[in-house]
């Protein structure tokens, strides 16, 4: 094939040292892209940190210059976002930039999102002054390392080939013209990747003086081959049209029962994870705006799911409520030892109120009115905070019951409730004889 | 006892506030890495944006979002301080490269893994110096059910006309306490599109005009070619060291926050006539400052409140007001004042004191005694 004269870079000269590696790939990217018919405006070129970096000025095509170690991710929002297989994404990387971004070379190829990454391997830091990288072959020297490598190079193409959605992976020597098996990488669908072996005229050469390309090679085990070539699905960009807005009128709480509150009443659920604290501080919340009050609901828990306490602060008012906190609630329900754990401050801070609390544990000093209930004993632990929003209902009257019915029944917790039980257990006079807060509550 | 009928609300999150509103103005895709306590924006993202996606790594999340915003997509993400630290050069990236996109950092208790299920106000310091070279990163804070609906769009539309990475400043209860709220309360929300270059003549990535902003082409462009760099470049998006088109370029990062801040300055200024003393606050602490107003007035106190909602950059405007006051009184959720000292420096200014503290929110009495105390 007669090659157009240079069509995807600049006349200018490339910026690489002489006897570099870089350029060859340069010019056989060049060669493959003219072979495979490309217009330089649907080519999209993604480099990163370290001297192949450098190249892109030289490229006609679209360039994106990003972080070191990065331009697979780059490339991988870039060629998502133009979700086109049209739009040939390359990426340039070193070994360097291979190795911090390992994660993101088996996460592209995994996911097969559309590019080519060009590995341009010279076994150390060029741009640096000689660092070895994770490439560095056992044996091979650099200048910070001149007795050589201990261990033997990461083998990329192995490592890649592993990854089931790579659609193509090859080694090749970057010698002479392999615009070939660029052109194959090309044009393939998903995720190809090429590793140019290299030697870096300025530091691998001087350190490994008299040392041929193809013996580094044989002598670090690596085989120059193609090793995955297969028909793979691309990562294709699912882009919905039709959406439900996240709330709309419809989910909209009607006020169907009247309310007494004259001043804001601050509710505390303390109890365990997995005892639905958190569903019982909704149904009171929901129930209160049912009542035609405003409400709000903070969570507190800690960040292990199932485990430990559960915490729930309800304000419910007449008024816009503002701060959202109560560090001095009116009622304080604890239905668990994990659940008075955690109200104990604020217990102790409590100048007024009431602490419904469960008739297993043991009420610290509070100047809140100490109220026992045996809420686990009667409901079980599961039916706990349940029980406790509902006697807190019973005892404050500050809505009608049917408003927290209303709420509850429309759960699918209520299925497997038993209401009767529980209206009959709050309803019996109790007599707690555990503690000696002894307390008759009628 | 007759029911009193009230307009009908709903019982929702900011999250879902938040949401809602950068997907009505056209946020294309969500890229996210879970977090606590962020994550309800994440799984309303995947429920409501046109694309969503799992990064497998907060550096990745950014990466993709960097690549999405070089083709005119908007991406955004939620993190918290962990997952924003890792995300954090890449930022600068995306702040050189001029990539708008939104970044809605939630707080939580710090330092390091600290406390996830924790509010806090603590990242601010960061942000302030977030960009190498002290660079200015726009932060924006939402201080009430209505902000998360009206500033997420704000924030996107300053992310789009500015070009650059806007951080929407929030905490773990603004995101994740549930309240009442009425739909009637929400404006309308306006798509937002990003303009693109369709003069004549060759496109040149980074030139300008007098707004210091430059004009956008997406990277696959048919006609012009489009380079993007991270790393100090000429207009045309080719690498420099230090030459004047490449330094001056650089500056112009800077100045066109100056220059525009004022078309995207959000604040709140309740200003009180014969008032001493002037209550700065911001995020979560701004509702219970409201309250301490609210019941210092009704016990006849003279007091102001400044919320303010462009945090960064900081707006001179905001000491014109601060000016007019003998106390200023700073109150946010974190130990050593951090917009306090931003505003006065490090070692303060004696007639400004701050009502600091971490693990809780920070209470309307609190900040109450602190506005009395002489």
């Amino acid at each position: 094939m007669e090659l157009e004269k240079k069509k995807f870079l600049t006349d200018a000269d490339l910026p690489f040292c002489k006897g570099c590696g870089h350029n060859h790939i340069a010019a056989n990217t060049e060669k493959a892209l003219q072979l495979l018919g490309y217009d330089p405006m649907n080519v999209v070129l993604v480099t990163d940190i370290g001297c192949h970096g450098i190249i892109d000025k030289s490229f006609l095509t679209h360039t994106v210059h990003g972080l070191h170690g990065r331009s697979v991710a780059l490339a991988t929002g870039v060629s998502a976002a133009l979700n086109n297989p049209e739009k040939k994404v390359i990426v340039f990387i070193g070994d360097g930039g291979a190795t911090i971004g390992m994660q993101h070379l088996i996460d592209a190829a995994h996911n097969g999102f559309n590019m080519t990454v060009v590995i341009h391997n010279n076994m150390l830091y060029g741009m640096t002054g000689g660092q070895p990288s994770e490439f560095t072959p056992a044996g091979f020297k650099t200048p910070t390392l001149p007795d050589g490598g201990k261990k033997t190079g990461y083998d990329i193409c192995k490592l890649i080939a592993a990854v089931e959605g790579a659609s193509y992976v090859c080694r090749l020597e970057g010698i002479s013209d392999f615009s070939e098996q660029l052109a194959e990488a090309f044009s393939k669908k998903g995720f190809s990747l090429v590793e140019v072996m290299e030697i870096c005229p300025s530091y691998g050469v001087k350190s490994n003086p008299g040392m041929k390309l193809s013996k580094v090679i044989e002598n670090a085990g690596l085989i120059i081959n193609k090793f995955v070539d297969r028909e793979v699905d691309n990562y294709k960009t699912e882009v919905k049209t039709e959406f439900r807005s996240l709330f709309s009128e419809s989910d909209a709480i009607q006020t169907k029962f009247p309310s007494k509150l004259e001043k804001p009443v601050r509710l505390m659920l303390c109890g365990s994870a997995g005892e639905g604290v958190q569903a019982a501080a909704e149904f009171i919340l929901k129930a209160g705006i049912t009542s035609g009050l405003n409400g709000t609901k903070k969570g507190s828990y800690p960040v292990t799911v199932g485990v430990g306490f559960s915490a729930a602060e309800i304000i419910l008012s007449s008024e816009e409520i503002l701060y959202t906190g109560s560090p001095n609630p009116d009622v304080i329900c604890v239905t668990s030892s994990d659940g008075l754990e955690y109200a104990r401050k604020t217990l102790a801070n409590m100048k007024g109120g009431k602490l419904f609390i469960d008739s297993s544990l043991k009420a610290p000093d509070t100047k809140a009115e100490v109220i026992y209930f045996p809420f686990r004993e009667r409901g079980g632990a599961k039916n706990s905070s349940i029980y406790s929003i509902f006697y807190f209902l019973t005892k404050t009257q500050l809505f009608p019951m049917d408003s927290l019915l209303s709420v509850f029944n429309e759960n699918k917790i209520a299925k497997k409730f038993d209401q009767d039980k529980m209206f009959q257990a709050l309803n019996e006079p109790f007599v707690d004889g555990l503690t000696d807060n002894k307390k008759v509550i009628v | 006892m007759s029911v009193e009928i009230k307009e009908n609300q709903l019982i929702m999150d900011g999250s879902e506030l938040i949401i809602e509103s950068l997907a009505r103005s056209g946020a294309d895709v969500f890229i996210g890495y879970p977090i606590t306590p962020a994550n309800l924006l994440y799984s309303n993202s995947l429920e409501r944006f046109p694309s969503f996606f799992a990064a497998p790594d907060e550096i990745s999340a950014l990466q993709w979002m960097c690549g999405f915003s070089t083709t005119g997509k908007f991406p955004v993400t939620a993190t918290s301080f962990p997952g924003f630290a890792l995300m954090l050069e890449s930022v600068n990236m995306a702040y050189m490269m001029e990539l708008p996109m939104l970044i809605i950092l939630v707080q939580r208790l710090g330092p390091a893994t600290g406390s996830a299920t924790c509010g806090a106000q603590g990242d601010l310091a960061l942000l302030t110096g977030a960009i190498s070279g002290g660079f200015s990163l726009p932060v924006i804070s939402v201080s009430s059910m209505k902000d998360c609906w009206e500033l997420s769009h704000n924030a996107m539309k300053m992310a789009i006309d500015l070009r650059t990475p806007v951080v929407l400043l929030t905490s773990k209860e603004e995101i994740m306490t549930l309240a009442s709220f009425a739909i009637s309360q929400l404006s309308e929300i306006n798509l937002l599109e990003r303009k693109q270059y369709s003069g004549a003549e060759t496109f040149v990535p980074y030139k300008t005009n007098e707004t210091l902003v430059p004009d956008f082409l997406p990277v696959g462009d048919k006609k012009n070619q489009v380079r993007y760099t991270a790393s100090t470049h000429d207009q045309k998006g080719i690498i420099q060291n230090t030459s004047k088109e490449a330094i001056d370029n650089t500056k112009r990062l800077e100045l066109k926050h100056q220059k525009n801040l004022k078309h995207h300055l959000y604040y709140e200024y309740d200003g009180e006539k014969g008032a001493n003393t002037l209550l700065i606050s911001y995020g979560i602490t701004a509702s219970a400052s409201r309250e301490a107003v609210k019941n210092l007035r009704e016990q006849g106190e003279k007091v102001s409140l400044l919320i303010p909602k462009t945090l960064l950059p900081v707006a001179p405007e905001y000491f014109d007001i601060i000016e007019k006051y003998n106390k200023i009184v700073i109150a946010e959720e974190n130990l050593s004042g951090q917009y306090r000292k931003i505003l006065f420096g490090e070692f303060g200014n004696k007639k400004v004191s701050g009502v600091n503290g971490i693990a809780e929110m920070i209470t309307p009495d609190r900040i109450t005694e602190v506005v009395l105390s002489k």
